[in-house]
């Protein structure tokens, strides 16, 4: 009986998720529909042009590049932050010494390095790949850093009692107990690494979404513009549940998580 | 005498020295690159001639024009985004229904990159602080909204029913009980938001062009003035150092327990 209930108090509930989000777009159609303003487009125009661009002309072309700009430079900065936060972590000398350096540098709003960036390293794809791994590593090396200083000496005083040591210490010990707080410090760096490969891509660049969604403005191709929002949105939200995904995988016997959300 | 250095960053003026150890060497480092010629010294100065021109910089009531504008378009857009995040926060934190209706469409939008709105923002508004302030809300509401949608969910049940039971209404509720119950989680959010307002009202500045340190960055680049470009960078670094010392304080005020016990404590 109760559990009737509760399934129709779910199916109750889902429907009120669904209804009001329908009657949300439903709502922002309407309202593009009958905005003059030159700024909205109709969602059914932006519909119609994120079709005709994003299925699947300008995949190659745009999407493509920007995703693996991403992958290299949010790569390369998972292994920096990982690789020196170990470093930082395990020696709190070098750890005081690094604080103040390490504190400014991420301090830098992001963006504010695209344009050095431009004059050491000219607006190829390397320099945003550059940036990018510079700009996230500092999350996940700070991350990195608390999370090994923070290991539990019980833990560790067990493993030495038990000789695990060299590579298996670091695989069966060190690295599931680091590994939630390095997905935290991934986590605030991919939200990063999006919007830099956005700017990078706006004001230095020949292609990738960023271009794209920047040269429609330009020319006033609002269709085209809100469509590439759309896709830059849509790619944000994927991201972020691809993340969650592995997330969730790799720290499935955390049962706490790592307290984010 | 290694053992006298390991016992350093124990004590808080042990701690200080070794910093002020490691920005001297990264400072020294930063100077001997272009004095070495191991990078251009047109395209990387060294540190001398750029912490020379930010001194000179200072001086000029156009920084800190810049500067003001910078800061006042990320704390309005900061502004806005806390009305409305701790609003709707509230809203979905105490309401079935309301978190039910929202929750969706929350959850879509508070991934979507801010930046991506920024041709949307020209659009609107031209290079002006408006666009500004609607990036920076943007880019904000998300954090406050779920922070004190945490905070609320976490009152204590036991003081909520007792509100109850004397009497109080929603509104008293949510006004003397919620709310108050929620300030760490918001404050929290704070100082997450803080460092998202700043690094938005930069990015908008550099891309749209309305006055702020990421045009007169762009503008230093687009006409050569490379010490003047670096010099500002180390402006904006410091500026994000002060706001995140200011909302880090703010933080601690309201810290009620360890800090990793609430979402979002990470760095």
């Amino acid at each position: 009986m109760s559990r009737m209930h509760l399934s129709r108090g779910r199916l109750g509930w889902l429907t009120l998720e669904v209804g009001a989000t329908a009657l949300i777009v439903a709502l922002l159609w309407l309202y593009t529909d009958t905005n003059e303003s030159y700024a909205v487009a109709p969602l059914g125009d932006v519909l119609d042009a994120f079709r005709a661009t994003w299925l699947f002309e300008h995949v190659g072309s745009d999407v493509v590049p920007s995703l693996v700009r991403m992958t290299l430079g949010y790569g390369a900065a998972i292994v920096i932050g990982v690789v020196v936060g170990f470093g930082l972590g395990s020696s709190p000398v070098l750890a005081a010494i690094a604080a103040p350096v390490v504190s400014f540098l991420r301090s830098i709003p992001a963006a504010a390095l695209l344009p050095p960036a431009i004059v050491l390293f000219g607006i190829g794809g390397g320099t945003k790949v550059a940036v990018i791994a510079f700009v996230c590593c500092w999350p996940i090396m700070l991350n990195t850093s608390d999370g090994v200083r923070e290991l539990d000496s019980t833990m560790l005083a067990t493993a030495r009692v038990y000789g695990i040591r060299g590579i298996d210490r670091l695989r069966m010990v060190v690295l599931p107990a680091v590994a939630p707080r390095i997905f935290a410090g991934m986590r605030t760096s991919l939200s990063i690494a999006i919007l830099l490969l956005v700017t990078s891509e706006m004001i230095a660049s020949t292609n990738g979404i960023g271009y794209f969604v920047f040269q429609a403005q330009q020319q006033f191709a609002v269709d085209d513009m809100w469509a590439g929002v759309l896709l830059l949105g849509l790619l944000g939200f994927g991201l972020n549940l691809l993340f969650g995904v592995i997330e969730r995988r790799v720290l499935r016997w955390n049962v706490r998580g790592d307290g984010s959300n | 005498m290694t053992a006298r250095i390991e016992a350093l960053p124990r004590t808080r003026s042990g701690s200080l020295l070794l910093g002020a150890f490691g920005v001297l060497c990264a400072l020294t480092l930063w100077q001997l690159a272009p004095t070495l010629g191991l990078v251009d010294g047109d395209n990387l100065p060294g540190a001398v001639p750029v912490l020379g021109e930010l001194f000179s910089l200072a001086g000029t009531s156009a920084f800190w024009d810049a500067v003001a504008s910078t800061l006042a378009g990320a704390g309005v857009g900061l502004a806005i985004a806390v009305v409305l995040g701790v609003w709707f926060g509230v809203l979905m934190g105490s309401s079935k229904v309301a978190w039910h209706a929202l929750r969706p469409t929350v959850e879509f939008l508070r991934p979507v990159p801010g930046v991506a709105l920024i041709p949307v923002a020209i659009l609107l508004f031209g290079p002006s602080m408006k666009s500004d302030v609607l990036l920076v809300a943007f880019g904000c509401v998300w954090v406050m909204l779920v922070q004190t949608l945490y905070g609320v969910r976490a009152v204590d049940e036991v003081a909520l029913q007792t509100a109850r039971s004397y009497g109080l209404t929603r509104a008293d509720r949510i006004r003397f009980v919620q709310l108050p119950s929620a300030l760490p989680y918001i404050a929290t959010g704070l100082r997450i938001a803080s460092a998202i307002a700043l690094i938005v009202a930069v990015t908008a500045e550099l891309v749209a062009g309305n006055d702020g340190l990421g045009k007169s960055i762009s503008l230093a680049q687009s006409v050569g003035q490379t010490e003047e470009m670096y010099a500002l960078i180390v402006a904006s670094g410091i500026l994000g150092i002060v706001v995140h010392l200011l909302f880090g304080g703010l933080e601690k005020r309201f810290l009620h327990w360890h800090q990793s016990q609430r979402v979002g404590a990470e760095r």
